[in-house]
């Protein structure tokens, strides 16, 4: 039998219908490579009994023709979503021991189609980082890892019986090549690092994320996986782990565009509990993938050709305008004049609501309490083991510029930027844009442990790119589309309208199309 | 703007969040760094700018007021580090 972990989901959920294989073999193959795959460290609570449960009443489901969308599809969850009677702990030390009595939206919406959990994923504390490097559990490694050679064996050699599936190759690689690599590990970037990971490395089907500032698209990009951020509004927050409230959006990650687009539709839609989840009805996004985008006006933003771009962040953005091109769309340049100023907004309006939301975390009704002789101390104990340093210097932040005194000179004026900045996209709309690309990160992954230095900043300026699409609470999509010279993949952001994930996956699948799909050699 | 240690020490415990003597210096200077670069808004021209309130413009949902939740004090205190029987336990507030 084929390697069921390297299907992708579409294939994985194609096969289940034919009766190749059943749901408890496609997850007990997840299982086992989970197992085998520790050294990555993606996974923080493995759930192989409730996952080979939940595969066999799939099983059962599918015997009678009663399956869902997702019926028997293994997926891995962000520590980030309460799970009922599953630990649950934003990758905090302080919600260490929390069992949720109660069950996310978007998750349930995942168990109500027949998908089947295989376990929580690592994360950044409380999604606050863009290396996975906070979470209380370590750092996630990268199944990606920098080459240093490339041999050429035999290029007469004709391809090899290891070119199966359609995943193990990427465009322009030859089977006779070796392949030297640097043992040095990758970030797979953050905050959803687990998500990307497990989902580079074939430990599941697909997974959820959570974005705030670029928690889905820049792992994403790290590690040649497909994520999208959903318009604000789209999936209901209920049962995520409260961040930044009016940033926070749950998304998909996926091989492919196509199954990105069948898991957000499972994990999109109205709920009453979110009072800013949006009465909508949720589209057939798969069904937009393969649309023509010919005549469609795409919009490149002068404004991202940032000081200090690398050429090869500047090359691959063109060439993906290129493909766009190719395929019949038009581009056009177009401004966006306040992008400079959405990271520091974003330095104020997320800590902030951080700020706020974290305050929930005092010892008395959940989570982990250090005594004190009277009350305040035990707060001040239990917050000071309680949160790591990133999340603790965002408190601190977001404490001082909500205080007295504060208030009007950085929060409101933040709130104001914000309004500026969603404007500078509502004109480039009205003006007949369909979408936006750009870059989705400033680079390629980086090591682990390379960016720690004094400034806390260094490490907010990945989130560059991608930050500007929370602020204005617009979808955004990552899509691989090609690989820098040491051979990481490189993502790039498509940016849309309110509620238009649609051409956003229509517009993905003509750069997947393009230029291919991108695969970590296995190494761990 | 940037904070001297008096500050961070107050906002340390605005926070509520315990903070050694010897991590004041180092958050000063990361609080410092911060405040540095999201001083880059002052350029910016807010004059009438409405500032951002919905992010997604819609009318706020009401629900009616019923009570449709409860009888489930036991797995409200479920996770709770102290409890006696259905209440939770912190040290004592009132002499």
């Amino acid at each position: 039998m084929t390697d069921l972990t390297k299907l992708t989901l579409t294939e994985a959920r194609d096969g289940l219908a034919k009766k190749s294989f059943s749901a408890l073999e496609l997850t007990d193959a997840h299982l086992a490579a989970i197992e085998a795959a520790r050294a990555l460290n993606a996974y923080v609570l493995e759930t192989p009994d409730q996952a080979r449960a939940m595969a066999r009443a799939a099983d059962e489901r599918l015997a009678k023709g009663a399956g869902g969308p997702l019926e028997g599809i293994p997926l891995g969850v962000k520590d980030m979503f309460a799970t009922r009677g599953v630990r649950t702990t934003a990758c905090a030390r302080i919600l260490s021991n929390f069992v949720p009595p109660y069950e996310s939206t978007v998750t349930s919406q995942l168990w109500r189609d027949g998908a089947v959990m295989l376990g929580k994923l690592n994360n950044d504390e409380f999604a606050m980082g863009s290396s996975n490097e906070t979470s209380a559990f370590g750092p996630v490694v990268s199944p990606w890892r920098r080459r240093i050679e490339k041999k050429i064996l035999s290029e007469s050699r004709g391809p090899s019986k290891d070119v199966a599936g359609p995943d193990l190759v990427w465009k322009g690689m030859k089977t006779s090549e070796e392949e030297i690599y640097d043992t040095a590990k990758l970030v797979p970037g953050g905050s959803s690092g687990g998500s990307a990971a497990a989902v580079a490395a074939n430990l599941c089907l697909g997974a959820t994320g959570t974005d705030t500032g670029g928690s889905i698209r820049q792992p994403a990009a790290f590690t040649g996986t497909v994520g999208i951020k959903p318009t604000y509004g789209r999936c209901s927050r209920w049962g995520i782990v409260a961040f930044a409230s009016s940033l926070d959006q749950a998304g998909p990650f996926a091989r492919t565009v196509e199954d990105a687009a069948i898991l957000l539709r499972s994990m999109a839609g109205h709920d009453p509990k979110d009072t800013t989840s949006v009465d909508r009805a949720v589209p057939d996004y798969a069904a937009a993938v393969g649309k023509s985008v010919k005549g469609m006006k795409i919009g490149i933003p002068k404004e991202y050709r940032v000081d200090g771009m690398s050429a090869e962040i500047e090359k691959l953005w063109g060439e993906g305008a290129a493909m766009l091109k190719a395929a019949g769309a038009e581009l056009v340049e177009v401004s966006l004049p306040h992008t400079k100023y959405a990271l520091p907004a974003y330095y104020i309006v997320a800590p902030a609501e951080a700020s706020s939301n974290l305050a929930r975390y005092d010892g008395v009704r959940y989570g982990v309490r250090v005594p004190g002789r009277d009350i305040v101390e035990m707060y001040e104990k239990t917050r000071a083991e309680g949160f790591g340093p990133e999340v603790r210097r965002r408190i601190m932040i977001g404490t001082y510029v909500l205080s007295a005194g504060y208030y009007d000179a950085y929060y409101l004026r933040a709130q104001q930027v914000r309004t500026l900045i969603r404007k500078d996209f509502e004109d480039c709309f009205a003006n007949g844009v369909s979408a936006i690309l750009t870059p989705a990160t400033p680079s390629a992954a980086f090591g682990i442990g390379e960016k720690t230095s004094e400034d806390p900043v260094e490490m907010y300026l990945n989130d560059v790119f991608t930050v500007t699409v929370n602020m204005a609470g617009l979808p955004g999509l990552a899509v691989p589309a090609g690989r820098d010279s040491q051979g990481l993949p490189l993502g790039l952001q498509l940016i849309g309208r309110p509620f238009d994930e649609e051409t956003l996956f229509t517009l993905g699948g003509v750069i997947e199309q393009t230029a291919g799909r991108f695969t970590p050699q296995r190494w761990w | 703007m940037s904070v001297d240690t008096a500050t961070v020490r107050k906002i340390a415990h605005l926070a509520r969040i315990a903070v050694k003597d010897d991590e004041v210096a180092h958050l000063q200077g990361e609080l410092n760094a911060i405040l540095a670069f999201v001083e880059h808004l002052s350029e910016v021209d807010v004059a009438g700018v409405e500032p951002m309130t919905s992010v997604t413009p819609m009318a706020m949902k009401k629900r009616a007021d019923v009570v449709n939740d409860g009888e489930i004090a036991d797995a409200v205190v479920a996770n709770a580090p102290a409890i006696e029987d259905h209440f939770f336990l912190v040290p004592k507030v009132v002499e």
